[in-house]
């Protein structure tokens, strides 16, 4: 792959994947920042990885599974107290459509 | 000299014979911390009221027999990504600014139940993100050492703590050098156990298989019971469900025969010198004060010798993609619906993600993100984050080989003494690569641990002691052993010519 270039269209994308709404002067400084740091990551094709498989996990041990029963005492008020928003037990939140 | 200069276990043993209770050891930190945290500034949250109710309970519970454990009644503190039920967790973040965990992390149950007096939580990078906790939205620490530089970072608060004499041991987490790295620069000891050893159901996710929780000591004895405390399985991670408790009966042992007896742990140790690790951008002084400890070490028995580890270029832009991508998705969960900050006046629930983030984060995280998210994104993926990953299968395999021939890899836990405060942060770039010598430990899953060997100006210097997966007790042993033969870190002498020319 060549040169990767942080223009417009990739932040557009970026911004939208990232859930972040940013501020031209933001917008401005992270598209230098990525762009520097994306250059220096570029050293990582200079290092041959063909036939090398992807390291996901380091003991390859697979999936590990337990029985799906609820073990914590029903502690739901605790939780939802925590959120910004609720209402009779549920989270609140903005329209959604 | 003031209880609060003990160690740990020395606490623990006064307390014991019943020479201390843990009500006086808890106010002696509040005490320290009145006369030091207008200048330090270590902790983000101090609940006075319920440490010393809880000490009260676990003296009681000493004297009727329930707690008997080395560090029953000892004060500690936790790193403020770590769950604490009750009491505030923030992540140094805005946006889990008035975040109270309805639960424990499972270290938290496990020094519950070992008698530890939990007396604050310490500051931190944002969301871990950072070397030098200056990224924190709760203010920055100071380096206790000289109080005009950083105490480094992540787990900064952690250590500052600890060498400020404010409390006896603290728990950091470590993603790429975040215990290490402070740990040298506070000049106290710290350690990155082998991933999978110690849960980490309850702390703060960062990126995931990187992650680890460690302890951070006045010593290597304060660490290696600490992590016999918080070690162990648990079927909430499930990279921990098979791990094993660690188990250092054997050295306190030869600690109990004489000191001779632990520095004796050296003989016949088989430690390597990655040579990549002493060119480039090292200072010359740590260059100087690491080889020392290499001499320390082969004059204590260890046979010593230089080799290549290799990858090491390709070390930092490995461990930034993959962090940064599982920063990414792990973030993705703070959106202002379940907890912590959400922002007024929003339009729409998109709209209230966006704004909720943009408020919340801090620049760093933002940056990572960012960062993040493009990496992983369709397109780049495999440009990426799958190249990443092949590196770091590689990365993994250099330090395989290196192991069949080693049982430890002596390195220098940063390559200069912590910078002033406010130079770091303008070049990120530069921050990231101050973490060329931990990062890789991660990658690997190692267990590592960083300990004082000279001082540079007032500013002290790390060494890295680093083993085997699963060798903790290798690396508990070879630091408690060059601890020994060390003695005081703060005389150092440069090192012998004979190194110096060997390099």
């Amino acid at each position: 792959m060549g040169k990767i270039v942080i223009d417009d269209q990739v932040m557009d994308n970026v911004e939208i994947l990232a859930k972040l709404s940013l501020t031209g002067e933001e917008r401005a400084q992270a598209m230098e920042k990525m762009q520097e740091i994306l250059d220096y990551m570029e050293q990582l094709n200079t290092l041959d990885t063909d036939n090398v498989e992807p390291l996901v996990n380091l003991y390859d041990r697979g999936n590990v599974f337990r029985d799906d029963v609820i073990e914590d005492n029903d502690i739901k008020s605790e939780i939802v107290a925590g959120a910004p928003k609720q209402k009779d037990g549920q989270y609140m939140v903005p329209k959604t459509i | 000299m003031g209880i609060e200069q003990l160690s740990a276990l020395e606490i623990g043993q006064k307390i014991k014979k019943k020479e201390l209770t843990a009500v006086e050891a808890a106010q002696a930190c509040f005490d320290r911390m009145d006369a030091m945290e207008s200048e330090v500034h270590a902790f983000i949250t101090i609940d006075r009221e319920r440490a010393m109710a809880e000490a009260r309970r676990v003296q009681k519970g000493i004297m009727d027999g329930t707690y008997t454990g080395p560090l029953a009644g000892v004060p500690v503190a936790v790193k403020d990504n770590i769950c604490t039920k009750g009491v505030a967790t923030t992540c140094a973040s805005r946006i889990l600014e008035n975040y109270v965990p309805p639960y424990d992390a499972h270290v938290i149950e496990r020094l519950k139940e070992a008698g530890a007096v939990i007396i604050g939580k310490t500051n931190m990078d944002e969301f871990a993100m950072g070397s030098t906790t200056e990224t924190s939205a709760m203010g920055i620490t100071r380096n206790p050492r000289n109080t005009d530089h950083v105490p480094g970072g992540s787990s900064g608060g952690s250590c500052a703590a600890v060498a400020a004499n404010e409390v006896f041991a603290a728990l950091g987490s470590d993603t790429g050098g975040s215990i290490r790295q402070p740990s040298a620069y506070c000049g106290v000891a710290g350690m990155k156990p082998t991933y999978g050893t110690v849960s980490r159901y309850g702390l703060i996710a960062y990126a995931s298989s990187l992650d680890q929780i460690g302890p951070v000591g006045k010593n290597v004895a304060d660490c290696a019971a600490l992590l016999e405390i918080i070690s162990g399985p648990d079927r909430r991670d499930s990279t921990c469900v098979a791990g094993e408790s660690l188990d250092f009966s054997g050295l306190w042992e030869e600690y109990k025969i004489s000191p001779e007896a632990v520095a004796a742990g050296l003989r016949g140790m088989r430690v390597g010198v990655p040579e990549e690790y002493f060119t480039g951008g090292i200072d010359p002084q740590i260059r100087d004060a690491v080889l020392k400890a290499a001499d320390t070490m082969k004059a204590g028995g260890a046979i010593v010798e230089t080799f290549s580890l290799g990858m090491t270029q390709y070390m930092i832009p490995a461990y930034y993609i993959i962090a940064c991508a599982q920063a990414s998705s792990n973030l993705a969960r703070f959106d202002g619906v379940k907890y912590g900050y959400r922002t007024e006046g929003a339009g729409d629930l998109h709209d209230m993600y966006k704004k909720t983030r943009a408020q919340g984060f801090g620049w760093e995280v933002k940056k990572r993100i960012l960062l993040g998210s493009f990496v992983l994104s369709s397109g780049y993926y495999d440009a990426y984050y799958i190249k990443a990953l092949k590196a770091n299968r590689l990365i993994k395999e250099a330090f395989d080989r290196a192991f069949e021939k080693y049982d430890l890899i002596l390195a220098p836990a940063a390559p200069s003494a912590a910078p002033k405060l406010g130079t770091s942060l303008t070049d990120p770039l530069k921050m990231y690569l101050s973490d060329i010598y931990t990062v890789a430990v991660n990658l690997a899953g190692l267990p590592a641990m960083s300990m004082p060997c000279g001082q540079t100006g007032s500013l002290p210097v790390g060494l890295q002691l680093i083993g085997q997966r699963f060798k903790d007790d290798i690396v508990v042993r070879g630091a408690a052993a060059y601890e020994v033969l060390r003695g005081n870190w703060m005389a150092s002498e440069a090192p012998s010519e004979e190194v110096k020319e060997a390099l």
